[in-house]
């Protein structure tokens, strides 16, 4: 009975959960409720994946059929993403209850908690919901949620950061709904499914290109595609921690999958690949998002700037992988989604547990940090190793299949992009190994590490990049039939 | 137990060992840290798993163990074949002689931060016989970085602005090249061969033609940072930066023997002799070797400073094993195995003596070394041991390999080879024998040292005296290394 029901939970639960915070006044309260949330929706996503493997799971809201109704259509690659996002939502707030008592003003917690719920609900409504339109409101949920959160940082910078986003954050969803909208135009339709269908029998035209160059061009803005992506270091520099890893690890991958959803699931490989040059498109972004992100990273002191630049050529490995066309190349993206996720939850939890501890998160913060803190800088390190691609962890299996999709390509010049890319990660991730462990300072160090209630989830997920990293079943098997499915490889 | 089981504990204990050092290596008991004492009890143990497993797979087991399979395909796969085995029993043989003289040094030279020193050296250890008994390039690609990153914080080991500057240079050169070069032939034959495997005769030979073959090999070759190929060779002086047992046995056994092994495991099981035996790239690796051995050597002979000219003559003889590994004759690749093992006892040797006369005398550079022979002999005398094996005069070690790589060149008529040969053996004697004339023949500058007994500490002087004579025992008895390389493909024929 209930297992029917489970695609409308997937969003209900959180955003019913998330006004009821408001009710709530204790903090430990507020945190079990909203980690109790977490969890169950982990749970449901969980299912929902098992459930794919029957074939593609559809239920209209309100017992409305579509295209009147609105549509929850639920394959592989929704599951997958729904899956990513609750698992981190979950450890991220596992880990999260100090920090935030720590950082937030305890007047604003409920507020904090119920902002926090909204984005989560907002981002699963994204991912699970087949009507365009509906993306559009789930968007708006998140990000308006996010900007809130995001404000909430303790530094003041946190409000021009927060501002900076929501103006870029507006623009581009005002861009996907004037995409949307027009996409009515041509068809009529809003659901997902039937303008897969009745997109290519309208044949090209330039209302269609406008749609698409604005859909596109604002889900970047989202998704932080180089050069859109200004606004996403300042975001995730002032936040509050526990926020930052949040939003690293499910925001923008969700507008990857949108990204995703919107090239082959409505406008086809057809329109995108042969009568648009997306595929040059994407390729020289993302090379541009790799080189010069990277390069920023190297120069940042401030370690959290210094990860969401990271994030930024991350992202650019991903939206490399799509812009091979390959099954290869789409499994290394969808690969790296999940690989990305695991990454930076765990190396901005780690920071948050530094930032616990030492009250901020500047290069001088990390000085001999190996010996104060040895088992929050150890997360550092190995999520830092990790970024860069050492086999046995997660980025490896990422890298492997990038590089063997550039080779199959015959893209030599993608090689070495790729490789370049990986060396000067190891530059950055270096720079923070010398400060932690061998920076000779004469002061002496008096070991004060993170709490176990915090350094536990962060070691999940860091042993979740190490175990991802050598049993690759899961990922790479869902990966690969969904990079297959989108393509429409037949197996 | 099983052979396999033997396998897996040999390459498991230096990693329990290096978790047990972190857990309680600070604890003081009577006579010193217990992370002295877990060392050496580690060291033993890993000897006493090896020999048994050499026993094992002397008498035809056949010894192989896979694991997992973390790309559909690839699995992390373990087997044994005589390269690896010999490589396993050189680097545990040394591993036990090598804590001991740890104590010993790092003790008396009141180094600090001891408990990192013993536990990633023991995971360099660890990684070095996990790359011996690798069964396809993916495991040894993962081992290969596990070496290079956990032998970097001991180089970084001092922590000032030198040792970090070193171990920068260090990292740098080696995961540069490993990320940059190897990574990518390793994926580029995976995408050829639809394997990884290490096969007797090679996976690719029907898979390329010139020009990759000749790519991919140059990719290999200059991926392996850790052959020290010039110009990829400046991470080996700069580790030098290194405590001496780090010089004595990572850089000089370990990792430099990490390096030639992998590169002799591509040559033998990935390309095949039969392939590489016409092709043009592998002529410009020959004389890109050579050229590597003759620079070295001379830039051996204007270092002042003792490690530094060790370290260059290492270069130089790593490039030996690489010409002689791409000279696919089958002398030559006996010859390039057997350098493996004789390179390691002598050039452990030389480098145990450097670090025992900085112990004793804190001198570092050979200019300063007038009269040492009369104050150090059971030092010295080791040392002109190890010299006379790297420059292959018997009854040192050094001569076998030597003659093997000369029959090499006679069997395939490469008269460059034994023309570099000749050289080189020259410009060793040329930068070995002063030191030794000034070692014993040079009176010392201060009269009151003359002639008065300054030995260093007792640990590491029996390190030094069963190195040395290993060395010479390995030139009367080399028949296990030779049964061993005699099982090797390519050699049998």
């Amino acid at each position: 009975m209930i297992s029917n029901h489970l695609p409308v939970l997937q969003v209900v639960l959180p955003l019913l959960a998330a006004p009821l915070c408001v009710l709530l006044k204790r903090s430990s309260l507020l945190w079990a409720f909203t980690l109790l949330v977490s969890i169950l929706s982990a749970v449901i996503a969980w299912s929902l994946l098992q459930q794919t493997d029957a074939g593609i799971i559809s239920y209209a809201i309100g017992g409305w059929a579509a295209p009147w109704g609105i549509e929850y259509r639920v394959d592989k690659l929704n599951a997958y993403v729904l899956l990513i996002v609750t698992g981190i939502g979950s450890l991220v707030m596992l880990g999260g209850r100090k920090s935030i008592e720590q950082e937030i003003d305890s007047k604003n917690l409920s507020l904090f908690y119920t902002a926090y719920l909204l984005c989560f609900a907002g981002l699963l409504g994204i991912t699970i919901t087949g009507d365009a339109f509906n993306v559009f409101v789930f968007l708006e949920i998140s990000s308006l949620s996010s900007y809130a959160l995001i404000s909430l940082g303790r530094d003041r910078r946190a409000l021009t950061a927060a501002y900076q986003y929501l103006v870029m954050g507006t623009i581009g969803a005002t861009f996907i709904l004037i995409g949307i909208g027009m996409m009515y135009m041509i068809t009529g339709t809003l659901n997902m499914h039937d303008l897969a269908q009745r997109l290519p029998e309208a044949g090209s035209s330039r209302t269609m290109l406008t749609a698409f160059a604005f859909m596109f061009v604002g889900v970047s803005l989202k998704l932080a595609l180089f050069p859109l992506h200004l606004w996403l270091p300042n975001a995730y520099a002032y936040a509050p921690s526990i926020v930052s890893a949040f939003l690293a690890g499910t925001a923008t991958k969700v507008a990857v999958y949108v990204l995703l959803r919107f090239i082959f699931t409505i406008f086809g490989i057809e329109y995108a690949f042969t009568e648009l040059p997306l595929s040059a498109i994407l390729m020289l972004l993302a090379i541009a998002a790799i080189l010069l992100a990277t390069m920023s990273a190297i120069y940042e002191s401030n370690m959290k700037r210094l990860f969401a630049y990271s994030s930024v050529a991350q992202l650019g490995y991903m939206v490399l992988g799509i812009s091979f066309l390959s099954v290869t190349g789409l499994t290394s993206s969808l690969l790296h989604l999940f690989n990305h996720a695991l990454m930076k939850a765990a190396l901005f939890m780690a920071l948050a547990c530094v930032m616990y501890q030492q009250g901020g998160v500047m290069m001088d913060n990390l000085k001999g940090l190996g010996r104060r803190m040895p088992w929050t800088f150890a997360a550092i390190v190995i999520g830092g190793l990790s970024l860069v691609g050492v086999p046995l962890t997660v980025g490896f299996i990422s890298k492997w299949y990038l590089l063997l999709a550039a080779i199959e390509a015959g893209q030599f010049v993608l090689v070495a992009v790729v490789l370049a890319g990986s060396l000067l990660a190891l530059i950055y991730v270096w720079k923070l190994v010398e400060q932690g462990y061998f920076h000779s300072g004469n002061e002496s160090i008096t070991r004060q590490e993170a709490p176990l209630s915090m350094l536990i989830p962060t070691w999940l997920l860091v042993l979740a990049n190490i175990y991802f990293g050598i049993d690759t079943s899961l990922t790479i098997s869902v990966a690969q039939t969904t990079a297959e499915q989108l393509l429409g490889v037949t197996q | 137990m099983s052979a396999v089981d033997l396998m897996l504990l040999s390459i498991a204990i230096p990693f329990v060992g290096a978790v047990l050092i972190l857990s309680f290596g600070s604890v003081r008991i009577a006579g010193g840290h217990v992370r002295e004492w877990l060392s050496v009890i580690t060291s033993i143990a890993l000897l006493l798993t090896v020999l048994p497993l050499l026993e094992k797979f002397m008498q035809g087991a056949s010894i192989d163990y896979r694991m997992v399979e973390p790309i559909p395909g690839i699995w992390l796969h373990l087997s044994i074949e005589p390269l690896g085995m010999m490589f396993a029993c050189i680097a545990s043989l040394l591993w036990v002689v090598n804590t001991i003289y740890s104590i010993g040094y790092m003790r008396s030279n009141n180094e600090k931060n001891q408990t990192r020193f013993y536990v990633c050296f023991a995971i360099a250890i660890g990684s070095t016989l996990g790359l011996a008994f690798s069964a396809n390039l993916l495991t040894l690609f993962i081992f290969y970085e596990l070496l290079s990153i956990s032998t970097y914080p001991l180089v970084a080991h001092k922590g000032n602005e030198l040792a970090k500057k070193g171990a920068r240079t260090y990292l740098a050169i080696l995961m540069g090249s490993s990320i940059g070069f190897l990574l990518l032939a390793i994926i580029w034959t995976w995408s050829l061969a639809g394997t990884l495997d290490f096969r007797a005769g090679g996976i690719l030979s029907e898979h390329i033609g010139e020009p990759v073959i000749g790519i991919l090999l140059f990719l290999f070759i200059y991926g392996i940072g850790k052959a020290a190929l010039m110009p990829l060779h400046k991470w080996l002086p700069a580790a030098m930066v290194a405590p001496t047992p780090v010089s004595a046995l990572l850089h000089a056994v370990a990792v430099v023997k990490a390096g030639v092994f992998t590169v002799l495991k591509v040559i033998i099981y990935i390309f095949g002799p039969a392939t590489l035996a016409d092709s043009l790239a592998a002529d410009w690796i020959m004389y890109l070797a050579g050229f590597s051995i003759v620079l070295a050597s001379t830039i051996a002979l204007f270092q002042d400073n003792l490690k530094r000219r060790l370290a260059y003559s290492t270069i130089s003889q790593l490039s030996y094993v690489t010409i002689a590994a791409i000279l696919v004759a089958p002398f030559s690749i006996m010859a390039a195995a057997l350098h493996i093992a004789v390179h390691a006892f002598g050039k452990i040797t030389l480098f145990f003596a450097a670090g025992s006369i900085y112990t004793a005398t804190h001198k570092t550079e050979i200019s300063q070394l007038k009269g040492i022979g009369r104050q150090m002999p059971w030092t010295m005398g080791a040392f002109a041991i190890g010299a006379l094996s790297m420059i292959g005069i018997p009854p040192a070690a050094g001569f076998l390999s030597k003659w093997y790589l000369l029959m090499g060149t006679f069997q395939t008529q490469e008269w460059f080879v034994f023309g570099v040969i000749i050289i080189s053996t020259l410009l060793n004697a040329a930068y070995f024998l002063p030191i030794l004339y000034t070692a014993f023949i040079e009176k010392a500058d201060d009269p009151i040292a003359q002639g008065t007994m300054q030995e260093a500490p007792l640990p590491i002087v029996i390190a030094l005296t069963i190195t040395a004579g290993l060395t010479l025992l390995l030139f009367f008895l080399p028949d296990i290394p030779l049964q061993l390389i005699n099982g090797l493909p390519g050699v049998k024929s």
